[in-house]
């Protein structure tokens, strides 16, 4: 078991510098850098300026050793004041050193975003508090639905019911973020009036029933239908299993043996989904968080991506793997744990 | 303020303007009843309901988007500086044309900015999904089959894909400045290149021993596949027909390849249960090739799950495109497609007093995807009957 998460942990750690190596150089593109350029120096820079701008500031070093830089094995350079020739920060507003530091992720130091003038290191923790109360709030909701529409579907294979509920996570899972998003809005915001369309309220004066239910709607939605039919094909295989059939010749009713017998083994395949829905729910979360203007991971995902603030969406894509990678060990593991037919090797 | 017409010349108006649609799923209907015994699965396929809702609904956008220039009642890019913002059933004072779902922030007719917006997404969609299988099939069943450095290489690549965010996928890949570079047209030659090298390898296993058809065959696909791959990758079509614009293609390198992992997955995994048949080890033992095997005695039998898993993902890549237009990447802002038109619609102002705007385009998303996961469950159902 060790063996088996050390290996895991390689290959993550792996994964995470190979991705990173990617999102760098996709950064770095010369267009891309160019677009850093023309936010940060004014209006109507020349190419000149531009090109000076980018020189100053390291941007045409080589790319290994600003790589090296960005993870930490290789120091920090200020810049340097081309009037006076000493050296200054490389952004002000971050308070950068004036000196030459190693100061890279592995030290704790995720860069300086150029978009939002700040530390990310300062930004991204409240963001991601502020996802994570989207997050857990879905998850509240949305597991209990699906497991409820899963189980009560598949107890009764071809039932009417379960025609009934397949159709219907057939059609949510037809839904996408921004198509429920538009509809609830409109919907229930527009025309009925009972529900805030925006989410920028939840974080000024607190979460409230008005104005969170339709972000949190609009992504339940989406992944209830998966969930939900994930757990139907799995109760549909265990309610023909043997033990069922006995449970039921023994002369139980169909309820005690749906809850007593059925429900555990059922479940076991719909955690490893449930697991595997957070990487899912982070497109959702960068939808919705523009949709409803809520300012957390995926807003700042967006903000950071379309500005292309270099440190930050590395910041944001080193984090949304490690969570994806987090959640595919956590299942596994989780796996191995709930069902001791399978052991981890 | 314009004069409108009621909700019921709305309803009848939208239907009417449907005709080609109907009539096209009219003789489809009729010819699948009147040939059900002699077309197998597909004529099985309108049995339940599910059946003939999925296979309705996806014909229904698909003779949508055949038939746009007769469905719509105006160009999609036309703008009427009169009609901007109209409601739904809007009566034009000049030309006494009714804008049936209203008109948008520039006067644009919604319904037919919607109608236009099928065919896009219903040639993009498809054809992305066709090349995101062959690329997944080439990659699965070699992985599969051979299992070792292969499977390890392939498989440590399609999760480091997968482990990607799809949205910061998209906003590395279909950014403006990305088209200056090479990287989308280096990213499209490598991955059309995969249907030309899969079918050639498909008929070569065939047909190596009888040249006279192997030649023929190989021939047809070099010389199409040199074709359509000139106008895709190079826009050097020399007969001009295939070309694609560089935003379009933007766009379908990136679908292809985010989607392609997926299916690379589902192929190795079939690959392994499959090649632990019993008929593999005949041919195994015959001494047939690796591909051989993996293309005409693993890829058949596999067919069941991989057609229903096509038809989920052209769904999936249809909402992939949508994110895309979302978010603004890669179309333009003129374009018709849903994704763009959502986004437009989706603005606070917008969706507080015009909501058409963002809700019809929505609704017509959402049916096709619906189409496509109807028909999917439907030929799952189909198939585990066999």
């Amino acid at each position: 078991m060790i063996n088996f998460i050390l290996r895991r942990l390689g290959v993550m750690l792996l994964t995470m510098l190979c991705l990173s190596a990617v999102v760098f150089s996709f950064v770095n593109l010369d267009p891309n850098l160019r677009k850093l350029a023309i936010f940060n120096t004014e209006t109507r820079a020349s190419d000149a300026d531009i090109e000076n701008w980018l020189v100053r500031n390291g941007y045409r070093d080589n790319f290994v050793v600003r790589y090296a830089r960005w993870i930490g094995l290789a120091p920090k350079q200020p810049t340097i004041d081309p009037s006076t020739g000493k050296t200054v920060p490389r952004f002000r507003f971050c308070d950068e050193p004036t000196e030459p530091t190693f100061s890279g992720v592995l030290q704790g130091d995720l860069g300086c975003s150029t978009a939002l003038r700040a530390k990310v290191s300062d930004r991204l923790p409240e963001a991601l508090k502020a996802t994570g109360i989207l997050m857990f709030w879905v998850m509240i909701v949305m597991v209990p639905i699906s497991l409820l529409i899963g189980v009560l579907a598949g107890m009764r294979e071809g039932s009417r019911l379960d025609r009934g509920l397949s159709v219907g996570s057939i059609a949510s899972t037809a839904t996408p973020e921004y198509v429920s998003g538009v509809i609830f809005t409109a919907l229930f915001a527009s025309y009925l009036g009972w529900l805030n369309g925006s989410a920028a309220t939840a974080q000024t004066q607190g979460i409230s029933f008005y104005n969170f239910t339709l972000p949190i709607m609009t992504m339940a939605i989406y992944g209830i239908g998966y969930i939900a039919r994930m757990t139907r094909a799995s109760m549909a295989e265990v309610m023909t299993a043997q033990y069922i059939r006995t449970a039921r010749l023994k002369g139980l009713n169909f309820r005690s043996v749906v809850v007593k017998h059925a429900l555990r083994n059922a479940l076991i395949a719909p955690f490893t989904v449930i697991m595997l829905q957070f990487p899912w729910l982070l497109t959702g979360v960068v939808i919705v968080e523009t949709m409803f203007n809520y300012k957390g991971f995926g807003w700042l995902l967006v903000q950071a991506a379309s500005n292309n603030d270099i440190d930050m969406v590395l910041a944001c894509a080193l984090i949304s793997v490690v969570l994806v990678l987090m959640t595919q060990l956590i299942s596994d593991i989780g796996y191995a744990f709930l069902n001791p037919r399978i052991r981890v090797s | 303020m314009t004069e409108t017409v009621g909700f019921l010349e709305i309803a009848s108006g939208i239907v009417l303007r449907f005709w080609p649609a109907w009539i096209g799923l009219a003789i489809l209907f009729a010819g699948i009843y009147a040939f059900k015994p002699r077309l197998g699965l597909f004529g099985e396929l309108t049995n339940t309901w599910v059946g003939v809702l999925g296979v309705g609904i996806c014909a229904f956008w698909l003779l949508t988007a055949i038939f746009a220039q007769l469905v719509a009642p105006v160009d999609p890019g036309i703008q009427n500086a009169v009609m901007k913002n109209s409601v739904p059933g809007g009566v034009d004072p000049a030309t006494g044309r009714v804008f049936l779902l209203g008109a948008d922030l520039y006067g644009r007719d919604v319904f037919s900015r919607m109608v236009y917006g099928a065919r896009i997404v219903l040639t993009i969609a498809p054809a992305a999904t066709l090349i995101a299988v062959l690329v997944g099939a080439t990659l699965g069943l070699p992985a599969g089959y051979f299992g070792g450095k292969i499977d390890s290489l392939l498989s440590f690549l399609a999760n480091l894909v997968l482990a990607f965010p799809v949205i910061l996928l998209f906003y590395l890949l279909v950014t403006p400045g990305i088209m200056d570079t090479p990287i989308p047209y280096a990213m499209a030659g490598v991955l059309f290149l995969f249907p030309i090298v899969f079918f050639g390898v498909l008929f070569y296993t065939r047909f190596s021993t009888r040249p006279e058809r192997l030649y023929l065959a190989l021939g047809i696909t070099l010389v199409l596949g040199a074709w359509i791959y000139s106008g895709l990758v190079f826009d050097a079509d020399p007969l001009g027909i295939v070309s694609i614009e560089p935003n379009e293609l933007n766009i379908f390198v990136a679908v292809v390849f985010a989607s392609s992992p997926g299916v690379y997955r589902i192929v190795r995994g079939l690959t392994l249960d499959i090649k632990t048949r019993d008929y593999v080890s005949a041919a195994q033992t015959r001494g047939e090739t690796p591909w051989y095997i993996m293309l005409w005695e693993i890829l058949p039998n596999a067919r069941g799950p991989l057609i229903v898993d096509t038809c989920l993902r052209i769904g999936y890549t249809t909402i992939l495109l949508g994110t895309l237009g979302f978010f603004g990447l890669g179309m333009g802002p003129e374009s018709p497609d849903w994704g763009t038109a959502i986004k437009d619609g989706s603005k606070v102002a917008q969706l507080r007093l015009y909501y058409w705007q963002g809700v019809t385009p929505a609704i017509a998303l959402m049916s096709l995807v619906l189409g496509l996961n109807l028909l999917a469950d439907a030929l799952r159902e189909e198939s585990l009957r066999d």
